[in-house]
């Protein structure tokens, strides 16, 4: 790191994110105008890794209708959709989606290829709905693959397992069959070397994401897990299976350890660390953040690093001797965590709250989602039984901002702020 | 003697609180919100003033509190009225564990530990239905003062049960169980009975403790303070400074100002 500094180092990896971003989204404009057919898949078990055997263009509809809001134009498209006839009540990514198809694929990041293939995984109820869609206005092949929930109340079953054992046969023979449609749709034959060597690139960036995570332990916290880990998630999903993926992570490791070791931090003056529980408030999404951090209150963690992050927070790594059982091996427990991290939160929270040094955990139920946000106030009360953590619980949405009321956050989050304030003063009391 | 004010620009109205050093209220003052919440924080503030016959120079601190609170511009900082109604019931009844704040747009749960400080706390979102407004809604409908809603309810003996959600649907479903026969006393019963199981909904979200302090506008109503009674199964505090609660806590934190500055700095700090 000889000829690296403050000024050549620090918030690279927000730029390369945002280069990246754009040069994908180029990617896919040239694909929609050379009217090649995309695979459309979803965060959670989006095996990228696979569909990059077959040159497909990929692209992630949960992305693109976040764009929309973090854009400010989210409401064009979701009033367009219910105007369509979809009600208030779909999820917001769905009806931005839908919009997005009425108007031929136009984003503010630029025209998405059509679909030539839905590909997903069970891991949202909504994501087989959502694809029916795509199947009713294109007449495209979809593929469920279906992923087995744990059985074990709450905790993972591994490998060596006998349960999990079963459970990677079943996605294994689930993958042998997706293979000659994926060879169907793309006119492009299954080439297993080329499977080894995205899963090698998914591999260095999975183990780079860990550390990335682990970095931001140190205190000050190195990057602020709800702003710039969102940019960080976007380039793990959009650009997994693939070198640029891969090296990006490696540069990001470089940055969060030259930070770490210069103590330099997000904000100036870290008093609160925080973790994140749930989806982001797109539709304000700086405000959002500034309203913690105004009051010395910064994210270190959230649960959407690991639910959404195609299953690279836990660092499993493929073995590329046996790559179909272990391509399904991989799958099998990302989206088992990503379920997981839904339905089984307290054990995950109270790990973090330990691992970072949390002071308190921020619940942010959404309307539009009920899969991430039912029970969130049953998890919360789980956790309040089993340690004293102050928790938030506050309530908006991911994209629409017509439910999404400032002040009422505001009042909620600076009450929160008050409280910590109070115990810490307390704490303090006591010591002297 | 110096003295500490706290100013409470809630949604309906304003209230100000000013106590000397013991922590007694020496003036209080209670103006209507309106839409200019910058001149209703001042004339409050001035109206307290006047009635305590103090100079603005002799309160040392004053803190904002109450969704006006940043509006409160000769304030010295602003405290959520989540903290200041948790803060002044502790004070008035220091057994307190859980408050309930009726207010004119919200209600608020809040449980306090045994220090003052918020442990947790839960209010009405999207809905003002178990709120001020719902019984404003049923005084408009009935066309009956306000003040004399709660009276009026404790004559009724077969409540009616009201069953909508909404406080704009609440006038007209009063107006038809008045078409119906019912009687204005037995309807306004079912009217607080309502909005006390709403009230109660909230505070087990936060869970119940006792004791529990009602604050806010709203505890002035003798009917709202035993339907809640009898909704929680819990006898409530209720101070004679209910209405003031939110303006008490922002004084008393202003207070804590006063103090924390006059103390004196220890040698290894």
């Amino acid at each position: 790191m000889a000829d690296v500094s403050d000024a050549t180092i620090v918030g690279r990896g927000n730029k390369d994110g945002a280069r990246l971003f754009r040069e994908w989204f180029e990617g896919l404009g040239a694909a929609a105008a050379a009217g090649r057919g995309a695979a459309y898949v979803f965060v959670m078990g989006s095996l990228a890794e696979l569909l990059r055997v077959f040159d497909l263009p990929i692209v992630f509809p949960e992305i693109n209708s976040l764009q929309t809001a973090v854009r400010r134009v989210a409401h064009e498209y979701l009033n367009e959709a219910e105007d369509y006839g979809y009600s208030p009540d779909v999820c917001g990514y769905v009806k931005a989606d839908v919009a997005t198809q009425l108007r031929g694929g136009d984003l503010p990041m630029g025209r998405i290829p059509k679909p030539g293939i839905a590909v997903y995984t069970n891991a949202c109820n909504t994501y087989i709905k959502w694809a029916e869609i795509w199947e009713r206005m294109y007449h495209i092949p979809t593929f469920t693959l279906d992923i087995p929930g744990t059985r074990a109340a709450g905790t993972q079953t591994w490998p060596g397992d006998s349960d999990f054992a079963n459970d990677r046969r079943y996605v294994e023979a689930q993958l042998h069959e997706l293979i000659p449609l994926l060879e169907r749709v793309s006119g492009v034959g299954f080439d297993v070397d080329r499977l080894r060597e995205s899963m090698e690139q998914a591999n260095l960036m999975s183990r780079h994401w860990k550390r990335v995570l682990e970095l931001n332990r140190s205190r000050p916290s190195v990057f602020n897990a709800l702003t710039d880990g969102t940019i960080y998630l976007g380039v793990a999903n959009g650009f997994r299976g693939l070198p640029q993926g891969a090296a990006y992570f490696a540069d990001l490791v470089e940055e969060m350890e030259y930070k770490s070791a210069h103590g330099i931090g997000t904000i100036t003056d870290e008093r609160y660390r925080l973790i994140f529980v749930g989806v982001p408030c797109y539709p304000i999404f700086r405000r959002f953040s500034e309203m913690f951090t105004e009051l010395g209150g910064t994210f270190v963690t959230s649960t959407y690093l690991r639910f959404a992050s195609g299953g690279a927070s836990r660092g499993f790594e493929y073995d590329t001797r046996r790559p179909l059982e272990s391509l399904a091996q991989g799958v099998l427990i990302s989206v088992r965590d990503a379920m997981d991290n839904m339905f089984y939160q307290t054990g995950i929270l109270l790990e973090m709250v330990d691992q970072f040094q949390a002071d308190g955990i921020v619940y942010h139920p959404i309307k539009s989602c009920r899969t991430v946000s039912t029970g969130l106030a049953d998890s919360r009360r789980a956790l309040m039984r089993q340690r004293d953590v102050p928790s938030l619980y506050i309530e908006s949405d991911m994209m629409d901002r017509r439910v999404v009321s400032e002040a009422q956050l505001k009042n909620r989050i600076d009450a929160f702020f008050e409280g910590l304030a109070s115990r810490e003063r307390q704490a303090a009391g006591r010591q002297a | 003697m110096a003295y500490a004010a706290g100013v409470d620009v809630g949604s309906t109205q304003t209230k100000a609180v000013i106590i000397d050093e013991a922590r007694r209220i020496v003036a209080r003052s209670l103006t209507m919100t309106g839409a200019n919440v910058v001149r209703a924080a001042e004339e409050s503030y001035q109206e307290a003033l006047a009635a305590g016959d103090l100079r603005e120079e002799e309160v040392e601190y004053v803190v904002g509190t109450g969704y006006g609170r940043y509006k409160v511009t000769f304030g010295n900082t602003q405290v959520t009225e989540i903290s200041c109604h948790g803060r002044g019931a502790v004070h008035m009844f220091p057994a307190t564990r859980t408050v309930v704040d009726m207010g004119g747009q919200d209600t608020k749960a809040i449980r306090v530990a045994a220090t003052g400080e918020i442990v947790d706390f839960c209010m009405n979102d999207k809905c003002a239905a178990g709120t001020g407004r719902f019984l404003g809604a049923a005084a408009s409908a009935l066309d009956i003062p306000l003040a004399d809603l709660g009276a009026t309810a404790l004559r009724g003996e077969r409540a009616v049960k009201i069953s909508t959600t909404c406080t704009v649907f609440a006038e007209s479903e009063v107006l038809s169980w008045l078409g119906r026969g019912k009687k204005i006393e037995d309807i306004l019963l079912g009217v607080h009975q309502s909005i006390a199981g709403r009230s109660a909904g909230l505070l087990r979200r936060v869970g119940i403790e006792d004791e529990v302090t009602f604050t806010g506008g709203v505890a002035r109503n003798v009917a709202m303070i035993d339907a809640l009674q009898a909704s929680l199964g819990h006898r409530v505090n209720v101070s004679e400074e209910s209405h003031y609660m939110g303006a008490l806590g922002a004084a008393l934190f202003a207070l804590d100002h006063i103090l924390a500055a006059r103390a004196p700095v220890r040698a290894d700090a």
